[in-house]
This record gives C-alpha cells, structure tokens and sequence, in this order.
C-alpha cells in the first residue's frame, strides 16, 4: 500500500482508539442508567437509541431528549459524556489538521503525487535535473517541440516556478538532490518512455554524479551533461556521458567561427536557435588587436580562439593570480578609462567584456565605447534578469552561458544528426555557407527554422517504403510531393546519410533507398505535415506517381483482378 | 515481553472469543444471542483493527484485511438487528436472527485467522 496512508493511518491510531472509548464509555452509560417513559414505566435505552443520542451530541448537533425526556441521573451522565466525546472528536480533528500541515506528510503527499504523474507518461521525456535559468529555457523548449519533461530540483522555490510556469504540459517536478540516486529513480531513469538525462545544475560535482548514476543504472539513455571545468569534462565523458557541454570553450570556438567565416557562423546560428523565434543576425568581427577584460574561463577560451586566428590580444584582469598568461597582460578592473587605455582600447578593433559580474561588463563596456565608438563590443551576461540593461547597452554579440547551453542541449537531443551536420558543415568554405543560408532565408522569411530527420523504415515512413518497394523514389519527387500536399511546405535537405555514407546538402536528383536517414530543415511545423504524409501510403502515392489506386482489400482485388482481365483480353 | 504486545494479542484473542460467544448457541433462537454480546464484539473489534494500523508488513497487511473483514460482517449483522428491532413489523424474529448469527459467523472465521496469523508470526520470530 501507498506510504501516504500507512503514514495517515499510523499516526490516526492513538485518536481512533480515544474515540472508540469515549464512544463506549459515553454509550454504556446510556444503556444501563435506568429510565422512565412518559408513563412512568421504567425504561432503558437499546444499543441503537443510544448511538443515535451519541451521534447527534458528540458532533455538537443536538437535537435534545430522544426517545422520551431524560431524568436527573441520566442527564448528568451525559453532561460528562458531551465534554468526553466533543473533546475525544475534537482531539481527532485536530490530528487530521495537524497531520495535512505536517511537513513531513506534505513531502509523502507530493512525492506520491509526483510518481504517480511520472507513472502515467505515455510520451517520451527527458529528465532535466536542475532548473536555474538553463533548466528552465530547456524545458519550455522540449515542451514546445512536443516533448515530455520531467524536472528534478534541490531548491522548492524552483520547483513552484515550475508549477506556475506557463507550458502546455503538465512537467512534473521533484524537490530533491540529483546526486541521489533514488531521485533519478523516481524520476523515471527506468521508464520505457525515458529518451535521456540531461544534467544543468550549477554544480559540476552534482552534474557529475548524475552522469554516472544514468549510465550505472541504465545505460541505454543517453547523457547530457553542462560541465565548467576541463576536468570534470574529461571525468564524464570517460564515464561515458554522451556529450558535454561547456558554455565558454563553445562560445570561444564560436567567436573563432565568426571571425573566419561569418556565414558559417550564422548558418550554426540560424540551424541551433529555438524554432519560431526571429532569426539572429548576421555577425562580422573585425580583425585587428583585441582587449579581453576578464580573464577567467571565458577570457581563456575566447584568447585562444583569437589567437588562433592570428589576432593580436591583450588581457586586463584584476586576480593578480589569474592574471599570469603569457602575451600581455595589465592587472586591471577593465571599468576604468586609464587601464582600458593602457590595453590599447583607442586603436583596438574588438573588445570581450568578459568578468563573472554584469554590473563589471556593462560598465567596461560603457567606457570602452566613450573612448572607441567604433569598438566591435562582445559582452557577458551573467545573470537573466539583466537582459533589458544588455539590450539597452546593445553590444555587437552577446554571450548568455545560460541559453547556449539550452541550444547545444537542444540541437543534441531533438536532432542528433544536427551536431554531426555542423562538425562536418566546419569544414566546408564561405560560398558553401552563404548558398546555404540563401536557400534556408528563401524557405524560412524572418522566424528561426526547424531541423528534422526522417528515417525511412517501416516506422518511421512506411507509406515511402511501400512506395520505395514499386519504385524509384528521388529525394526531389519526396520533397515537391510534400509541397504539393500543403503550400510553403518547402524543405532544404542538409544531409543524406547511408550507413556510414554522408552528403551534405545532397541534390535533387539523390536516390533514396530504406534505412537511409534524411536531415531536413523547413519552417517550423512542417515536419508534423510532412510525417502525416509519410505514414499515407495512397496520398503520397498519388503525390509522387500520380496514380491514384484503390485501398482497402476488396477494392485491391477488385482492381487487380479488373487489370489481370484486361491484360488477358489483350492476349 | 512488551506491554504493546500483550495489548495487542489481549485484544485479538478477546476478539475471537467473545465472537465465539455470541455465535455460541441455538443458531435462530434470539433469546441465545445477546445484543451487548455483539456490542461488545464490535468495540473490540475496531479496537483491534485501529491497532493493527501502520504496520506494513505482509503479515500486517493481512492481519489488517482479516479485521477489516471482521469489522464489516459484524456492522452488518448490528444494522440488521436494528433494523429487526426497529423497523421490521415483526420484530427480532428468527429469520432475522439466522441472518445476524451467520454474519457474525462469517467474522467469526476472519477473527481466527487473524488469531492464527499472530501465532504464525510468532513462532517464526527468532530470538
């Protein structure tokens, strides 16, 4: 049985007895007290006159004297049986109330609540455990996609955002700590509809301990995990965490991107922003000297990816003991004019305000400005409630270790062949990119586009594999077929992918074959379109051949064999 | 030896008795069956089944079915008997009183297993 009602039911033990003995108490009184009727004759209460006196004198209801009016003996029994009854209920109220305000009852409550709820998903989830600013753009995004979430959180302030945030879908949430084990567990670590963990709480130890706890105890969910330092990176993906994300050496990589091809930059931008919202715009860094102001993780990984664009960079940090790297180096707030001076801010083409504090960045960068309006300007920014000061300040790019780690975990878990198109998609030039990004702009007009996959196996798209089994398919018939079915549901293949085989943005004229796996990417909500039309074998039939054939057994036949006896009299 | 223990097992054992008691007799005869008799088999009834509450054991979990069984069979054999006594036009007759007598039967035989459910436990207890 539940652990609620064992709770309940022991500590109602102690009222439940008092009551079972005022109650007889009170009544035994009552049945061998002699009486009298109207009369004169003697008379005593019966078992069942009795409790109906009792019942209606406990509960304090009174309906006087009944059967016949009460003598002077019986009447002062039951004055001591009225105090005796009314205090042994209210002492049972009061336990019940005080029992539905006990902590400890409340947590058995929403606990049970919480796995009931976990219990009765029928959709795939993820378990998101942590839900700070990541957590929580995290969750509304995978609700917005159509996917399940279930959330995990040490702080119950979290978890009461959670209850009043305003998403589609009922997200259960659990007060507790993710490094226990058994909070996974209740979690769903071993539902059938559980698709992975995702781990973005602020603390890397407990990032950690979650990485290896999926893996231990289920090993076929993938794990993501949000990591901050280099360590504990390497620690989990040797404990086999699927992929780990680093906001700052991501944002270094991506600075670099954009430095040397800002087309490819923008086509990383465009392909991992949350779908539906306006697209990001285009960014071009200048190349020139560089002042990094704030030389802690950030600082370190956007250095080397300056560097290793053959920029020139000069460092201003406060820490005297971080502030010991190898090119130059001022020990510095970075917030006043003479030290950003010193850096060179007057000649510099960019600058990284890139501190733990926001008030440091918004300042350093208000004063950089004063003294080089024409400084390309990149900012940190901390914490969330600070947006409308950073969008007031409007630096040229704008990193929020929050939401990039949001999109990273986003474009892994919705598309997992998104990542391998963008590793592969590094690697190719600036003409590639801006030919892309004119197609996608052509499809998508000013809102972020989806990335979706097909696979084309009987589950995935069986009305194409029927099709698939009479004919040649090409990827172009596939895609103008969809566009027939509904207008502006046009689709820019990014990748093709055989087995190990892969092209990125494959022609029109591509063949497809089953178990091929397409990437797509196209206005958001065409991919629901487009899957209904993949399971309907008659309509895409129709779509792609032109050919409109019976369904259903009888009317098969009924054509076959009306083909069969036009092709024998044609004998 | 605890106190809660012979709380416990008084109780059981007073239950089991007294149900014997009332069942004891000529089965249709009312004047064999008395009404404090059953009265008294449903306070120590609901007495033994509040104290069977919480454990949550499988031996707990069955001793607290068997009472529950107990308690229901006895409420109703006491509806029925006021019901005979106050409603029914030809009083405590003995149709009714077969009814009462083989419901409080019925618990009788709920009231034994949970008896021998305690022995059961105690014997497996190890020392």
């Amino acid at each position: 049985m539940d652990k609620v009602v064992f709770l309940f039911l022991r500590r109602m033990r102690k009222p439940l007895l008092i009551l079972i003995g005022a109650y007889t108490v009170a009544g035994l009184g009552m049945i061998l007290i002699p009486g009298e009727d109207p009369q004169g004759n003697p008379w005593r209460m019966d078992i069942f006159h009795a409790l109906y006196f009792l019942s209606y004198t406990a509960t304090t209801i009174g309906f006087g004297e009944l059967p016949h009016p009460f003598n002077a003996a019986q009447r002062m029994w039951v004055m001591g049986s009225i105090y005796l009854t009314v205090v042994a209920w209210l002492y049972a109220i009061g336990k019940i109330l005080s029992l539905i305000q006990d902590p400890a009852f409340n947590q058995a409550l929403r606990t049970q609540s919480f796995e009931r709820a976990v219990g009765r998903i029928c959709d795939p989830f993820y378990i998101v455990c942590g839900y700070g600013d990541t957590g929580s753009m995290l969750v509304k995004a995978l609700v917005h996609r159509g996917h399940g979430a279930v959330v995990l959180d040490w702080n119950g302030e979290r978890i009461n955002d959670l209850e009043l945030a305003d998403l589609q879908v009922h997200v259960p949430g659990l007060r507790g700590d993710a490094a226990l084990s058994s909070n996974l567990v209740a979690c769903g670590l071993y539902h059938p509809c559980c698709r992975g963990v995702v781990a973005v709480t602020d603390n890397d130890e407990t990032n950690l301990k979650i990485a290896i706890t999926g893996k231990l105890l289920n090993e076929r969910l993938p794990v993501i995990c949000r990591a901050h330092n280099a360590a504990t990176r390497e620690n989990m993906l040797s404990f086999g965490a699927d992929h780990v994300v680093n906001p700052f050496d991501a944002f270094g990589e991506r600075l670099a991107l954009a430095l040397r091809s800002p087309g490819l930059y923008l086509l990383h931008e465009w392909l991992t922003s949350v779908p539906g919202t306006p697209l990001p715009l285009p960014v071009d860094p200048p190349r020139g000297h560089w002042v990094i102001v704030g030389f802690g993780r950030l600082g370190q990984s956007v250095r080397r990816g300056l560097l290793a664009q053959g920029l020139t960079t000069v460092v201003v940090e406060h820490d005297a003991g971080r502030a010991r790297c190898d090119g130059p180096c001022i020990q510095g707030r970075g917030t006043e004019a003479d030290v950003l001076r010193e850096a060179g801010i007057e000649h510099a083409a960019g600058l990284v305000a890139g501190t733990d504090r926001d008030s440091h960045n918004l300042s350093c960068l208000m004063t950089a400005r004063d003294l080089n309006p024409d400084l390309f300007v990149v900012a940190r920014q901390n914490q969330r409630d600070n947006q409308a000061l950073f969008r007031a300040a409007s630096p040229d790019l704008l990193m929020r270790p929050g939401e990039m780690i949001a999109e990273a975990i986003l474009a892994h878990l919705s598309t997992p062949l998104l990542a391998r198109f963008l590793a592969l998609a590094r690697h190719r030039d600036q003409d590639w990119a801006d030919a892309l990004i004119a197609r996608i702009g052509g499809i998508t007009g000013e809102v972020v586009p989806e990335v979706w996959m097909i696979r084309i196996d009987p589950d995935g798209a069986p009305a194409l594999v029927t099709l698939l089994e009479e004919r040649s398919v090409t990827l172009g018939a596939l895609l103008e077929a969809g566009q027939r079915r509904h207008s502006g549901s046009d689709c820019v293949a990014l990748m093709w992918m055989r087995g190990e085989e892969v092209v990125l943005t494959p022609e029109a004229e591509c063949p497809l074959a089953t178990e091929d796996r397409l990437l797509l990417c196209s206005r958001p909500r065409v991919a629901d379109r487009f899957r209904q039309l993949l399971q309907d074998t008659r309509a895409l039939r129709y779509l792609v051949t032109g050919e409109s054939r019976p369904e259903g057994l009888l009317w098969h036949r009924l054509a076959r064999h009306g083909r069969g006896g036009a092709s024998n009299t044609a004998e | 030896m605890s106190l809660e223990k012979v709380v416990f097992g008084f109780f059981i054992i007073l239950a089991l008795t007294l149900n014997f008691g009332f069942v004891l007799g000529q089965f249709y005869y009312p004047e064999h069956h008395n009404t404090y008799e059953l009265l008294a088999v449903i306070l120590v009834n609901l007495v033994a089944t509040v104290l069977k509450f919480g454990d949550r054991t499988q031996t707990g979990a069955l001793l607290l079915a068997s009472s529950l069984v107990a308690d229901l069979q006895l409420l109703t054999a006491a509806v029925v008997w006021g019901y005979a006594a106050q409603v029914h036009a030809q009083g405590v007759d003995m149709t009714m009183m077969a009814t009462i007598v083989s419901l409080a039967a019925g618990a009788l035989l709920a009231n034994v297993v949970s008896a021998v459910l305690v022995i059961i436990d105690t014997v497996n207890l190890r020392r």
